[in-house]
């Protein structure tokens, strides 16, 4: 009997080596490929961090609906969706780069911590190349940022604070919904089209980032076109009667509330300020009027009838009649039995976005794909002819201007369009005020 | 002025919600010694109650529309509810009208049944552990209820209108001599504010008036006497715990026109209602009452612009500063009783 070389020494040391080596996160162990969690066999893995839990839980879940029917049109399967319609022809319908897509999902929860955790356990648990998804910029700057120190792409979802691309920008991030500034230039003008230029408004506004930046950008753009801001007033996150807030608008002499609201808090103060009958009263000999800067037909659906008549804007609605939206709604429509939502649409167009961007720079590192889609132009998915900035890495692209349909002819009929605001109309320098202060930086590898 | 009659109106209605609930988070408290933080939910339940008659009355047939076609090209479909095959266009669209005050029928054996089963079934098994495993217990239950209620109904808010004919507000000032159009109130939470006060008085009357109450009055200052004299106490607190999850049900039902109800509303409410029990006192009934309004009237001062302007953020923290305020003058709250909380 030998004994050979081993000892206990040895065997520890060895031991111990192996160990830190298998508990190291994957996207360190990938050195040798030059980035974080390079796929090495014949699949890709895509992280879908979307809220399944929590408020924004339906949104949640219509965007995991148009991620899945993103991955079946990238591996070829069904109708192929906006892929037919789309600018850029390097997808084949053959994965990405030849690799099969697969892909992994977490909870955002709508809350920061919980959606970088989540975010976190894909890049370092399921090897996730790519994260996306989110209903909430407090969410996206979060996540953003984490994507940016791990060295993985991250196509933001819905966020429209201008700091997601503004102070927080990350040069890993990329942001195709649009921002509250474009949406105060885009309302800006319809609103003086019809309701007039002497107007005074008072602002009720969400207590977090994105309420600031929307009742930032609402106010200059209506102050610009003649409108007076007679007040503005932060309302608790987790304000659900609205009451004691609107009471105080009837004794000012605004005769236009803005409500700087999203999801459940938009849901209850619209509702609120129809109930003490603000869309019945004469102020300064005019008709009062309410504002919704964002919209969503999810969240307009829980307000009832309170929304009809009520201007607002939005990324995209079903009901553009342009190949792409058509194509989309069709194939999304016919596999879910219903409309997409513009959650729906954004994450949809991200998830493509990505995998063109890869396609054209032969390469899944994070570098290539930043340069791919650095200033990249593109059309045929929805949005008209749009321009992914290379300063800011914010899609530049017409903006609808909607308004509560009268008569809808369904539960998916809420909104019109009232307008296409031209995209040179939303436009702005990248150094405005309003996104000043951070810096893109470089990209990161990772790994 | 007509901004001070506005916000104790504001007030008011805020106040007959925090009023309702904690008038059955004291009941609970009161007869089991049980804090129960599942009370949140059941006022959610009743609140999904009216959406879930709406719904049923709402229940509808497909009719197809000649000529016209969906989104995707498919010949487009009308709804047409059951209720105006059965009862006629008229009849039906009125019964459909008035589907959150018919609920109230709807929810009150439902939520007694609820009631019931949650303390025969959970809660009884807690008595003899201690408040910190009974807060645990129930909180779970609360997060139990409201995940089975967003899986049948989703995470958004569902319109739930009033009736028409409450809908639209109620010139006030006009009635007590101020200019119209000045102090102006929703139909609606006039209902809401009434229906409080007559709850509360049933109740009030219902422990003083009867000889069930008495018993129960009896058993909530001196449990173990009442049992030596041959009563099944248990027996009472139970449908005690049914009444109490019946109040926070029909609080539910009626708040759906007020704001639309989501799965979320009960947690919403729920740590508020217990500020408002341990202000007016734990176990004290007219203390949750008065605390109630007291403390709706305060939130909604707070959130003038006008005093947010003096003190910035007051509107977040005013309902806690005062709590402490009190606990720090009067530790047993307002109406509290010696001897409650205190072994």
């Amino acid at each position: 009997m030998t004994k050979g070389n081993l000892t206990r020494r040895g065997v520890l040391k060895t031991g111990a080596v192996a160990g830190a080596g298998l508990t190291l996160p994957t996207y360190l162990r990938a050195q040798d490929s030059g980035f974080t969690n390079a796929p090495t066999g014949s699949t890709v893995t895509l992280g879908f961090n979307v809220p399944q839990s929590g408020p924004y839980a339906e949104e949640g879940a219509d965007e995991l609906r148009a991620y899945e029917l993103a991955v079946e049109h990238l591996n070829g399967e069904g109708d192929g969706g906006m892929m037919n319609t789309f600018s850029s022809k390097a997808l084949k319908g053959n994965g990405i780069l030849g690799k099969k897509v697969e892909y992994v999902t977490g909870d955002t929860q709508t809350k920061s911590d919980a959606a970088r955790a989540s975010a976190k356990s894909m890049i370092e648990k399921d090897g996730a190349v790519m994260i996306t998804g989110g209903s909430s910029s407090g969410v996206a700057v979060a996540v953003q940022a984490l994507c940016q120190e791990a060295g993985v792409i991250f196509m933001a979802g819905l966020t429209h604070s201008n700091d997601t691309t503004g102070k927080d920008k990350k040069a890993n991030g990329f942001r195709h919904f649009f921002n509250s500034y474009m949406s105060g230039a885009a309302l800006a003008p319809v609103l003086a089209a019809n309701y007039g230029k002497d107007r005074k408004a008072y602002h009720l506004t969400a207590d977090y980032n994105w309420g600031y930046t929307t009742e930032e950008a609402v106010k200059s753009s209506t102050e610009a076109m003649g409108w007076e801001t007679v007040g503005t007033v932060l309302t608790p996150l987790t304000q659900t009667d609205f009451s004691s807030y609107i009471t105080p608008v009837l004794q000012s002499d605004a005769d236009v509330l803005v409500l700087n609201h999203y999801g459940g808090n938009m849901v209850n103060s619209l509702t609120n300020a129809v109930q003490f009958g603000l869309r019945d009263r004469m102020v300064n000999g005019k008709q009062f009027e309410i504002v919704v800067p964002l919209y969503s037909r999810l969240m307009a659906k829980g307000a009832g009838e309170n929304v009809k008549g009520i201007f607002g804007s939005t990324n995209w609605h079903w009901s553009l009649q342009d190949e792409g939206s058509q194509a989309f709604v069709k194939s999304f429509g016919t596999k879910y039995g219903f409309p997409p939502s513009q959650a729906a649409h954004t994450c949809y167009v991200q998830a493509l976005l990505y995998a063109d961007a890869v396609e054209r720079a032969g390469s899944f590192a994070p570098c290539a794909v930043v340069e791919a889609l650095e200033g990249f132009e593109f059309d045929g998915m929805g949005n008209g002819p749009t321009l992914y900035r290379a300063e800011d890495h914010q899609c530049f692209k017409d903006v609808l201007v909607v308004k509560g349909k009268e008569n809808p002819e369904s539960e998916f009929d809420l909104l019109e369009i009232v307008e296409v605001t031209p995209v040179d109309q939303v436009k702005y320098a990248p150094d405005h005020p309003q996104f000043a202060g951070g810096a893109l930086g470089t990209c990161n590898n990772g790994a | 002025m007509d901004a001070i009659i506005l916000q104790i109106l504001n007030g008011l209605d805020k106040g007959s919600a925090y009023a309702l609930i904690a008038l059955g988070l004291t009941l609970i408290f009161g007869t089991l010694g049980v804090v129960n933080f599942a009370h949140g939910a059941l006022f959610m339940i009743g609140a999904f109650c009216a959406v879930t008659l709406s719904r049923l009355l709402s229940l509808s047939h497909q009719v197809a529309v000649p000529g016209e076609v969906d989104f995707l090209g498919n010949p487009k479909m009308r709804e047409v509810p059951y209720a105006y095959d059965i009862f006629g266009e008229n009849l039906g669209a009125t019964i459909i009208d008035w589907a959150v005050p018919l609920s109230i029928l709807f929810a009150i054996p439902v939520m007694i049944g609820i009631g019931v089963i949650m303390e025969r079934g959970l809660i009884k098994h807690f008595y003899k552990r201690p408040h910190a495993d009974q807060i645990l217990v129930t909180f779970g239950l609360a997060i139990v209820l409201q995940e089975i209620i967003k899986f049948y109904y989703g995470a958004n808010p569902i319109p739930t209108p009033a009736p028409s004919a409450f809908v639209g507000s109620f010139d006030f000032g006009a009635l007590i001599g101020f200019d119209p159009g000045t102090i102006i109130y929703p139909y609606w939470r006039l209902v809401y504010f009434a229906f409080a006060v007559v709850i509360i008085g049933a109740v009030f009357a219902f422990l003083q008036f009867t000889t069930f109450g008495m018993v129960v009055r009896a058993g909530m200052a001196d449990r173990e006497t009442v049992g030596l004299l041959g009563i099944n106490i248990d027996k009472r607190f139970t449908i005690m715990f049914g009444l109490a999850a019946a109040v926070a049900g029909l609080a539910g039902v009626m708040y759906t026109p007020i704001n639309s109800p989501n799965y979320h509303m009960g947690m919403d409410f729920l740590v508020l209602s217990f500020v408002v029990v341990v202000v007016g006192g734990m176990g004290s009934l007219p203390g949750a009452v008065l605390a109630g309004f007291l403390l709706g009237i305060l939130e909604s001062f707070a959130s003038m612009r006008e005093v947010i302007a003096i003190v910035p953020g007051i509107n977040q923290v005013v309902i806690y500063l005062v709590a402490i305020i009190i606990l720090l003058t009067r530790p047993r709250g307002l109406m509290g009783r010696k001897g409650v909380m205190e072994d």
